[in-house]
């Protein structure tokens, strides 16, 4: 069994709402320089499974890739 | 005429839009997303909703729904299709329109009557001229349209915006009148052909007046029009 952690973000240039308003939220709490704050979404997937398999997964289900960018990282033995 | 709407866990306009089509007398049928045949319909509607709680993102799980590949069959045949709102996102996903709903620019769920400025398209399913303005609600958190500069360039030359959100009277501010952050002002598009069309606007909440409107009849009668003369 094999453990992937996938990192799902929005496309270069796609408004982030939640992101947006962290961003502002941060600095309202008086945190200086900060250049950009994006939240995306982390999944976990154990699965027998190999990296292409689960790269598959992403492009058709886990995310939408006209709005979105992702990056799996394998971790090995579950 | 009848309408099939398909009814996906999580759908929750589908008796709205049932209630609307029988207003105009128009025959309906429900199609439970996990069949495999839409039975005969002359069009489908996607209603809205919250399909599978709109779990990963709205719409990607009901895509896979087994009624889905009959509803791209019958697409691809020319069959008229729509979606509305959950069912525009539906869409998407499923690639029988290009670009995504994302969340509202504003984070805010919204719901209220909104002016819409009808375009000059290739939509089958509207028959009202160019520049006629009609007041239909909206009512959702993801209605952000977006797409890329290059696909927003295809739809306009190839007469696939069929709606913009307005003011009310059918002009358009240099701010922008989407309530959502939607690209260009986009409320509804069509693809190519102009059989399958998309819009987050709810038009079954506009046809009965006990609703304060009935700018939504067209969206229905339209497409039977049509129809009933293909049909000769």
């Amino acid at each position: 069994m094999a453990r992937y952690e996938v990192y799902v973000t929005y496309k270069q240039g796609i408004f982030d709402p939640p992101g947006a308003t962290a961003e502002r939220a941060l600095a309202n709490l008086g945190y200086e320089g900060i250049e950009s704050v994006k939240i995306g979404k982390y999944i976990q997937i154990e699965a027998d499974a190999d990296l292409a398999t689960v790269h598959e997964m992403c492009e058709r289900l886990l995310a939408n890739p006209v709005i979105e960018d992702f990056r799996i990282v394998a971790e090995g033995e579950a | 005429m009848r309408f099939g709407v398909v009814v996906f866990p999580g759908s929750n306009c589908e008796q709205d839009v049932v209630h609307a089509a029988n207003h105009l007398g128009f025959e309906t049928s429900y199609i439970w997303h996990g069949d495999t045949d839409l039975g005969h319909v002359d069009a489908v509607i996607l209603p809205g909703g919250f399909s599978y709680g709109d779990y990963i993102r709205c719409g990607a799980v009901a895509r896979f729904s087994p009624i889905m590949a009959e509803v791209v069959r019958f697409a691809e045949r020319g069959g008229p299709v729509m979606g509305i709102c959950n069912g525009f996102q539906i869409l998407t996903e499923a690639h029988l329109l290009p670009g995504a709903l994302l969340r509202n620019s504003g984070l805010k769920f919204i719901c209220h009557g909104q002016p819409l400025r009808v375009e000059r398209s290739a939509c089958e399913w509207l028959d009202l001229p160019e520049g006629a303005v009609v007041d239909i609600p909206v009512n959702h958190n993801e209605g952000n349209y977006y797409c890329d500069a290059e696909t927003l360039a295809r739809l306009q030359a190839g007469g696939q915006i069929v709606l913009r959100y307005c003011e009310p009277d059918g002009s358009r501010a240099a701010a922008g009148n989407a309530p959502n952050g939607a690209v260009d002002d986009i409320a509804g598009i069509c693809n190519e052909r102009g059989n399958v069309f998309g819009l987050m606007p709810h038009p079954e909440r506009a046809v009965d007046p006990l609703t304060g409107t009935t700018d939504g009849a067209p969206f229905f009668t339209a497409i039977a029009k049509r129809l009933a003369e293909v049909a000769g």
